[in-house]
């Protein structure tokens, strides 16, 4: 059993640009559901929003990053506006099945033929990364040491990634604690006492949306940028695996989703590892390799309905602050 | 045929043609399966097919062209001077076809010959001609295809009502929006499969899986939704609680079944013909064990004493409690009727998709969902309306949009009603706060 290969792989998984995107999603989810009380089920549709306005408008348009950038985050924008207007007044759980919905709907749009020359349908899109190496100041080689050593591209990806993560993470501190932030904890406590104090409940909810929602599509776009744009990653099973992150981390909290999110890959990569060499050594007789990674998948099931029950504020959540009040 | 001349195609004429029909292909790809045309696709390689289409000495514009062999394919429109082509990366066979539909009308493929197999041999490039003459296609009229379909949208509604009306109650009775109903969808189709495989008669098999899909209603209820009722978990976290349950029992069923899709036995049964409906005994049978099930659940729920409970701790859970309804009771019958009848839906599913597969229940999920919000939260005749009005749209839709967007014109239409109707069809206005 190769142990040294099973932890550097798990280790590199700490500061991977993937996990800064899963903890970028987890916090404009937290936003949502952890300050707010939205139960938003479709971040995976901002996060295709992300990619897609990003790729789309590289390979199509010939956008610069700034400009496919900020396709994606308007992109995200009018989505939000579409689910918050028809549902934001209406009870938590309507919400939910609307975003599952759209972000499905969103999903099925760039995976049909129909409009094949641009999304490249099932397929996806791949060539888009050039813009933003192009920007990279690293001189090719390797940086970094044992585990975390990388090329030039994955480096200066890295950097970006967690820079926008931190950036983010501050300035969802920092609002939270504004009145506005205070405005949308007590949304979350009680609308109606809110709304009593006169304010305007529903665009509070609208504007927490959104900031949550363009996270989420920042957070496709460092997704997208290790990998191709693929339609099947942005299934529903996305969105419940980000919200594993997030109720492991801990709701209502800003440091939960980021450290969740390590957790979250660093076991997950470390569980994959450890089962696929394991059945490769003779351990586990009853089970083929591709079993092996099935069975991550029911852990993180079980994980999500251990944790709700049993620590509902997550690793780091206050039990006074539980986004989970109706 | 000669290859194109290159140096021939760049005049401004050309590119104006080009541009419109980029345009009018950009304008018209929502409604047809197309992409973007140009003339000449994949000139890129150095293998080519071309042709040229003329009717009567008249070039065609705008006949659609595909080919597709060896793991490629492309397609291309034809251009003013009717002339198409279309580069391969390899010495392959290529099937090239003719969209009959992109021909002018009163103009068809002779013989019914819009398909043609083209094989390279020594030379770089191949000429596919297709010889066009007068006459008219035989197609299927709107109104036939449309009847086609409604038929075809009914007996999926149906087969979606039995599964919205299991959400829809235990809905009504817990407050839980229950993701993990897929599961029991599937369940149902997974344990005829393996039933029938040990040689059981295919009705047999049904009849033991959907007893132990009740079964299995019984076991979460007993075993996970009671004592968490009792712990007193709110709504929303009992809702995370079933994705929860619901993701780990989908990779339970992929560890067990592999991710492949299987056959249940009488699958593919040669379709019979009523005037323009075609229609398999399957699907008639389908159509029957629905309505019979859905009458019976009616029946139920508004004719004998415990259905009667069940309207009523779903209305009002403490005012039934304080009457005397033993709550808890009702809540058991409810998951474990709402679970059976999930599992008669999921083989059903199985046999009109068809095939069983470790995922196929949450394909299914949100169209229930949208049924269930459409017809109204928490009535269970809301639950059979709105699955009706859902598998009919979804059928019927493909008339006009590609079949695989299908399932998205569905939730179009739940993010519709909702804006203009939040109660759902037959949900009461106080029920949404």
């Amino acid at each position: 059993m190769d142990w040294g290969a099973i932890f550097n792989n798990a280790a590199g998984e700490l500061i991977s640009p993937t996990t800064a995107a899963y903890a970028l999603a987890a916090l404009g989810l937290a936003v949502h559901f952890g300050y707010t009380g939205l139960l938003n089920f479709g971040q995976a549709g901002f996060m295709a929003l992300g990619a897609y306005g990003y790729a789309i408008s590289i390979l199509t348009f010939g956008f610069p990053v700034w400009g496919a950038f900020l396709v994606g985050v308007g992109a995200s924008v009018i989505f939000a506006l579409i689910l918050g207007i028809p549902t934001l007044r209406l009870r938590a759980d309507y919400l939910a099945i609307v975003t599952i919905a759209a972000a499905e709907i969103v999903r099925l749009l760039f995976t049909t033929n129909a409009f094949a020359s641009v999304t490249g349908s099932a397929n996806g899109l791949s060539g888009y990364k050039n813009e933003f190496a192009a920007l990279n100041p690293l001189a090719d080689g390797t940086y970094g040491f044992g585990p975390f050593e990388n090329n030039a591209y994955d480096t200066w990806l890295g950097i970006v990634a967690w820079s926008i993560v931190i950036l983010a993470a501050l300035f969802v501190w920092q609002i939270m604690r504004s009145p506005w932030g205070r405005v949308i904890k007590g949304i979350r406590e009680d609308e109606d006492a809110v709304r009593a104090l006169g304010k305007n409940v529903y665009a509070y909810k609208m504007q927490s949306l959104i900031l949550g929602g363009v996270l989420g599509t920042i957070a496709g776009m460092i997704f997208a940028l290790p990998r191709a744009v693929v339609p099947s990653n942005y299934q529903t099973t996305l969105t419940f695996f980000i919200y594993a992150i997030l109720l492991l981390g801990g709701a209502a909290t800003v440091l939960g989703p980021i450290i969740g999110s390590m957790i979250f890959w660093v076991l997950l990569s470390f569980f994959s590892g450890f089962i696929a060499r394991a059945v490769e050594a003779g351990w586990l007789p009853f089970m083929t390799v591709v079993q092996g990674s099935q069975l991550r998948f029911i852990l993180v099931g079980v994980a999500i309905m251990l944790i709700v029950i049993f620590r509902p504020q997550g690793v780091f959540g206050n039990k006074k602050e539980l986004a989970f009040v109706r | 045929m000669k290859p194109i001349q290159l140096a021939r195609r760049f005049t401004p004429r050309m590119i104006v043609i080009l541009l419109g029909v980029l345009f009018a292909a950009l304008t018209l790809s929502t409604f047809s399966a197309g992409s973007a045309h140009a003339d000449e696709v994949g000139t890129e390689y150095e293998f080519a097919l071309s042709g040229n289409v003329r009717f009567n000495g008249d070039p065609l514009e705008g006949v659609l062209i595909t080919a597709q062999g060896g793991g490629y394919d492309a397609e291309v429109e034809t251009d003013a001077e009717g002339k198409w082509k279309i580069g391969v990366p390899e010495k392959d066979t290529y099937e090239v076809t003719l969209d009959e539909d992109t021909l002018p009308e009163g103009v068809v493929v002779e013989d019914g010959a819009n398909v043609f197999q083209a094989e390279f041999d020594l030379i770089d490039s191949v000429s596919v001609n297709f010889f066009l003459g007068e006459g008219t296609r035989e197609t299927t009229s709107f109104f036939n295809q449309f009847l086609d379909r409604l038929v075809n949208g009914v007996n999926f509604g149906l087969l979606l009502a039995l599964a919205a009306i299991g959400v829809s109650l235990i809905f009504g009775t817990t407050g839980l929006s229950n993701f993990a109903h897929a599961e029991l969808i599937t369940f149902g189709a997974l344990m005829t499969l393996v039933f029938s495989g040990f040689g059981l008669p295919v009705w047999l098999a049904i009849l033991i899986a959907v007893v132990l899909s009740g079964a299995l209603g019984y076991t979460l209820d007993a075993a996970l939704w009671k004592p968490l009722r009792r712990k007193g978990v709110a709504v929303i976290p009992l809702m995370i609680v079933s994705i929860g349950l619901s993701l780990a029992l989908r990779y339970v069923y992929q560890f067990f079944f592999g991710g492949s899709t299987s056959q249940l036995p009488g699958t593919g049964q040669a379709d019979l013909k009523f005037g323009p409906i075609s229609i398999s005994p399957i699907d008639i049978g389908s159509m029957l064990i629905s309505i019979i099930v859905l009458l019976a659940v009616a029946y139920f729920l508004l004719r004998t004493r415990i259905g009667k409970a069940t309207r009523a701790v779903s209305d009002n859970p403490s005012l039934a409690s304080a009457s005397g309804i033993d709550v808890d009771n009702v809540i058991r019958i409810v998951w474990v009727v709402g679970a059976a009848l999930a599992g008669l839906s999921g083989v059903l599913w199985a046999y009109f998709r068809p095939g069983v597969s470790w995922d196929m229940g949450f394909q299914m999920l949100l169209l229930v969902f949208a049924a269930v919000t459409l017809g109204g939260l928490g009535t269970a005749f809301g639950a059979l309306v709105g699955s009706l009005i859902v598998g009919i749209f979804v059928e019927v839709s493909t008339l006009w949009i590609p079949s695989d967007m299908k399932f998205a014109g569905a939730l179009v239409v739940l993010i519709l009603v909702l804006l203009f109707r939040p109660q759902g069809i037959l949900g009461r206005k106080e029920r949404i706060g």
